[in-house]
C-alpha cells in the first residue's frame, strides 16, 4: 500500500507541521515518470498529452484547408497518409467531415481542456496556495490515466476502417445515433462516446481535486483573497467543470442506448436509404439541450484558465499590482454563474419560442458586462507599467488582444435576430476561434513560458520563443478575420467545395490566402514543439530562484523542488500577491511579513 | 516565520469535502436526466407506466440499510469493533438485496412486455433507475471491500474517516433513490 502511505504522509506534513517536505523513501523510474502521484510530474504528463493532440488536431484542419484552398487539387502524398481517405490525393468528403470533427474534438476536450487546465491546474494550484501535494494524489494520478485512457480510444477510433466520428464535434443525432446514416456513425461514434466518457470521469477526478484543495489545503496565512487570480480561475473552472460534465454524460449515456439499445430518446419519424425506422416518440432537440448545458460552461472552462494566468503574468511583468483584485474576482464569479444560464443561445434557430429567446439573449449580452470588466482591469495593469516583454507577457498581451476581437463579435452572434442569418456562417468560426481557441491557446502558451523554468528548471530559447509569437499573432488574425466577411456574406460552415455555389465562387481566392497563412502558423507551432523538447535538456540552466521577480509562493520553492515542494516548511503567507512596484520596493514577495513602516494596501 | 498549515479542530476532511463534491456532480448528472425526463414528457405521445411492485421492497431495503451503517458508523467511533463489523455486513447484505430487488422489478415489466425499447417513458425509466443502481453497485463494492478489511487481522484501522466517507455515500444514493421514486410516482 504505497500509494495509500503516500497520500497519508502528504496530509501528516500538511497538517502537523513535521518537518519532512522531502520524500527520502526510494522511487524508480515507473513511481516518478510513469505511475507518479506528483502533482508536478501529473501536471507535465498532461501538457507534452495535450502537445501530441495539439500537433494531431492542427495537422487535421492544415488538411482540410488545403481541401478549401483548391477543391480540385490532387496531393499524392495524402494518399500515403490517409490511404482510401484520400483516393489518388483527393480528400473524400466522408472524410473531410472526420477531420472536421475530429479536429473540434481534439482541439476543444484533449487540448484545450485536459491539456491547458490539466496542466495549469495540477502545477500551480499546490505550488501557489502552498500545499505538498494535491487533497489526493491518487485521485490526481487516476484523473491522468482516465485520460491517457480517453486519448488511446480516440486515437483508435482514427484508425478503424469506416473512420472516426464525423457529424461535428457537437454529435447531434439523429445523424450521430444511427449507424446508416453515414460511415462516421459507425463504431467511430461509439469509440468516440466511450472515449468521452473517460474523459469526463477524468475531468471530474481532477475538478474534485482541485476544488477540495484550493478550499482546504492552503497554507497558513493564505485566505481565499489573497489566492492569486490564478487560482480564483482555476477553482471556477473546476466549478463548471464538476456541474457541467455530468450533464454531458447523461446526454452520452442516451446516446449510446439510442445507438445500440433500439431506444427513442433522440429519435422519431426517421427515414434512413429509404427505410422507416420504428423509433417513435424521441426528441432530437433534447441531445442539444443536454450538450449546450455542458457546451457552453465549457467554453468558460476552455477560457478561464486563460484568463487567471494571463492576469497574473500581465501584472508580474508590468510590475504593477493586478488593477481591481476583487473585481476580476467578482467578474469570474458572473461569468461561471452565468455560463449555465445561456445555453440556448446555441440554438435560436431550432425552433426555440421566440420569447425564451429573447431571454437568452439578454443573459448572453450579460457575459459582456463582466468580460469588458476584465479587459479593463488588463488594460489598466498595463497602463504606464514597467513592462517586461518576455515571452510570456507578449502571449499575455496577444491573449487580451484576441480577447477583445472575438469577445465583439459575441455580441452579434448573442442577438437572436442578427443570429438568424449568422448562424452555421464562417461569422461564427471566426468568432469562437478568435475569443475561444486561439485566445485560450495564448493564455495556455504564455502559462508555459511563464512557468517553463519552474517546471524544468530551464528557459526556452527566446529568438524562437518571439518568432513562435509574432507569426502566430499576424497568423490568427490573418486566418480568422477575413472569415468575418466570408460570414457576412452567408458562407456556410462545414461544406467540402464552395466552388460549386455561384454566391462563393468570389471567395475562392481569400480561402486559398487563408489555408497558406494556417500552414505558416502550424509550421511556427512546430518552432514552439521544436522549442519545448529541445529545452527540457538543453535549455539554458536558470540559477536564481525567482528568475521573474514574482511574489507568489512557487517561487520560494527550489529551483527543482522535489515531491512534497518545500523541502523545510511550507512558507507562511502575510499579503496579497500583487504588492509589486510598492513602497520604493520593486516586489515583495508573499511570505514577507507585513513591516510596521508599510502603507496599507 | 514559516509554519504548516495547523488544521482547525473543525474543519472538514478533505477527502470528505471531495466526496460532496463529488455527490454534487452526481446530482447534477441525474438533474440532467430527470430534466430531460420532464422535457419528453411534456411533448405529445407520452405513456405513462406503473412502478414495479418489487421497487416498494427495495425502498424498505435500502432504508433499513442506511439504518444500519449508521449504527455500524457509531459503533466504530463507540469501538464496538464486533458490533462494528456485523452491522457493516448486514448493510453489505441488504445493498446487495436492493440490487436484487430492483432487478426483479425490471425484469417483471419485461415479461409483461415493457421493455428498454418499448416507449420512451420505459426507456427513462430503465435508463434513471439503472444508473442509480450502478451507484449503489459501485458503493456496495466499496462496503465490500471495506468488510474485508475490517475483518482482516493483517490490518489494524483506526481512522474513521473512510467509515464516515461509505456511510454519507450510503445515505446519498438512499436519499436519491427515495428522491427518484417519488419524481417517478408524482410525474409519470
Amino acid at each position: 500500500m504505497s500509494t495509500a502511505t503516500l497520500e497519508t504522509a502528504a496530509h501528516h506534513e500538511a497538517h502537523h507541521g513535521d518537518h519532512h517536505g522531502d520524500h527520502h523513501h526510494h522511487e524508480t523510474f515507473i513511481t516518478k515518470y510513469v505511475f507518479s502521484q506528483d502533482h508536478k510530474t501529473i501536471a507535465k504528463q498532461f501538457l507534452v498529452t495535450g502537445i501530441i493532440w495539439a500537433f494531431i488536431g492542427g495537422l487535421f484542419s492544415v488538411i482540410f484547408r488545403l481541401q478549401l484552398a483548391d477543391p480540385n487539387a490532387t496531393y499524392p502524398w495524402l494518399e500515403d497518409l490517409l490511404g482510401h481517405w484520400a483516393p489518388g490525393g483527393k480528400l473524400q468528403p466522408e472524410f473531410y467531415y472526420a477531420l472536421v470533427t475530429m479536429h473540434g474534438t481534439i482541439l476543444v476536450f484533449f487540448v484545450l481542456t485536459a491539456g491547458l487546465s490539466g496542466t495549469f491546474a495540477n502545477f500551480l494550484i499546490p505550488l501557489q496556495i502552498g500545499a505538498r501535494d494535491m487533497a489526493s494524489p491518487m485521485l490526481n494520478m487516476l484523473s491522468y490515466w482516465f485520460f491517457f485512457l480517453a486519448s488511446v480510444i480516440m486515437m483508435s477510433s482514427l484508425f478503424v476502417q469506416t473512420g472516426p466520428a464525423s457529424g461535428g464535434w457537437t454529435i447531434y443525432p439523429p445523424l450521430s445515433a444511427l449507424g446508416e446514416a453515414s460511415s462516421g456513425s459507425k463504431i467511430g461514434m461509439d469509440l468516440w462516446l466511450v472515449s468521452m466518457a473517460m474523459f469526463i470521469v477524468s475531468s471530474l477526478l481532477g475538478g474534485l481535486n482541485y476544488i477540495t484543495t484550493i478550499l482546504n489545503m492552503r497554507t497558513k496565512g493564505m485566505s481565499m483573497t489573497r489566492m492569486p487570480l490564478t487560482i480564483w480561475a482555476l477553482f471556477f473552472t473546476a466549478v463548471l467543470g464538476v456541474l457541467s460534465f455530468p450533464v454531458l454524460l447523461s446526454g452520452a449515456i442516451l446516446l449510446l442506448f439510442d445507438r445500440n439499445l433500439g431506444t427513442s430518446f433522440y429519435l422519431s419519424d426517421i427515414v434512413v436509404a429509404g427505410k422507416i425506422l420504428p423509433n417513435e416518440g424521441g426528441s432530437a432537440i433534447l441531445f442539444q439541450h443536454l450538450f449546450w448545458f455542458l457546451g457552453h460552461p465549457e467554453v468558460y472552462i476552455i477560457l478561464l484558465p486563460a484568463m487567471g494566468m494571463s492576469s497574473e503574468i500581465l501584472s508580474v511583468n508590468s510590475r504593477k499590482p493586478i488593477f481591481g483584485y476583487m473585481a476580476m474576482v467578482g467578474s469570474l464569479f458572473a461569468i461561471t454563474i452565468l455560463a449555465f444560464l445561456v445555453w440556448a443561445h446555441h440554438m435560436f434557430v431550432t425552433g426555440l419560442n421566440p420569447f425564451l429567446g429573447s431571454v437568452f439573449v439578454l443573459l448572453t449580452l450579460l457575459i459582456a458586462v463582466p468580460s469588458a470588466i476584465k479587459v479593463f482591469n488588463w488594460l489598466t495593469t498595463l497602463w504606464r507599467g514597467n513592462i517586461r516583454f518576455t515571452p510570456g507577457m507578449l502571449f499575455a498581451i496577444g491573449f487580451v488582444s484576441l480577447f477583445i476581437s472575438g469577445g465583439l463579435t459575441g455580441i452579434f452572434l448573442g442577438n437572436s435576430a442578427l443570429d438568424i442569418h449568422l448562424h452555421d456562417t464562417y461569422f461564427v468560426i471566426a468568432h469562437f476561434h478568435i475569443v475561444m481557441g486561439v485566445a485560450s491557446f495564448f493564455g495556455m502558451y504564455a502559462g508555459v513560458y511563464h512557468w517553463y523554468p519552474k517546471m524544468f528548471g530551464r528557459y526556452m530559447n527566446n529568438t524562437l520563443s518571439y518568432i513562435h509569437f509574432w507569426v502566430t499573432i499576424i497568423g490568427a488574425y490573418l486566418i480568422f478575420w477575413p472569415m468575418h466577411y466570408e460570414g457576412l456574406a452567408g458562407m456556410p460552415r462545414r461544406y467540402y467545395d464552395f466552388s460549386n455555389w455561384e454566391s462563393f465562387k468570389m471567395f475562392g481566392d481569400l480561402n486559398q490566402f487563408i489555408s497558406m497563412i494556417a500552414l505558416i502558423v502550424f509550421a511556427a507551432q512546430l518552432l514552439f514543439v521544436i522549442n519545448f523538447f529541445y529545452s527540457i535538456w538543453k535549455g539554458r540552466k536558470v540559477t536564481e530562484a525567482n528568475p521573474w521577480k514574482a511574489n507568489t509562493l512557487e517561487w520560494t520553492t527550489p529551483i527543482r523542488p522535489g515531491h512534497g515542494n518545500w523541502p523545510g516548511d511550507i512558507p507562511e503567507v502575510h499579503r496579497w500577491p500583487y504588492d509589486y512596484s510598492k513602497d520604493g520596493k520593486d516586489f515583495i514577495a508573499q511570505d514577507v511579513p507585513v513591516g510596521a513602516d508599510e502603507s496599507k494596501h | 516565520m514559516a509554519t504548516d498549515t495547523v488544521q482547525p479542530k473543525n474543519k472538514i476532511h478533505p477527502h470528505k469535502f471531495t466526496l460532496w463534491v463529488g455527490i454534487g456532480s452526481i446530482v447534477m448528472m441525474f438533474a440532467g436526466l430527470t430534466s430531460a425526463y420532464v422535457v419528453k414528457r411534456s411533448q405529445a405521445n407520452w405513456q405513462s407506466f406503473e412502478i414495479p411492485q418489487a421497487f416498494w421492497y427495495s425502498t424498505i431495503v435500502i432504508l433499513l440499510s442506511s439504518l444500519t451503517i449508521h449504527l455500524s458508523a457509531k459503533a466504530f467511533k463507540e469501538r464496538m469493533m464486533a458490533r462494528y463489523r456485523k452491522l457493516l455486513t448486514i448493510t453489505l447484505v441488504l445493498g446487495a438485496l436492493f440490487v436484487v430487488t430492483q432487478y426483479i422489478g425490471f425484469s417483471d415489466l419485461w415479461r409483461n412486455g415493457f421493455t428498454l425499447q418499448s416507449s420512451v417513458s420505459y426507456s427513462f425509466l430503465y435508463v434513471i433507475v439503472g444508473l442509480h443502481g450502478l451507484h449503489v453497485v459501485g458503493g456496495v463494492i466499496a462496503l465490500v471491500v471495506m468488510s474485508l478489511k475490517a475483518f482482516s487481522n493483517k490490518q489494524r484501522n483506526y481512522s474513521i474517516v473512510p467509515v464516515e466517507l461509505i456511510a454519507t455515500y450510503w445515505h446519498f444514493v438512499d436519499i436519491l433513490w427515495i428522491y427518484l421514486l417519488l419524481f417517478l410516482i408524482a410525474i409519470r
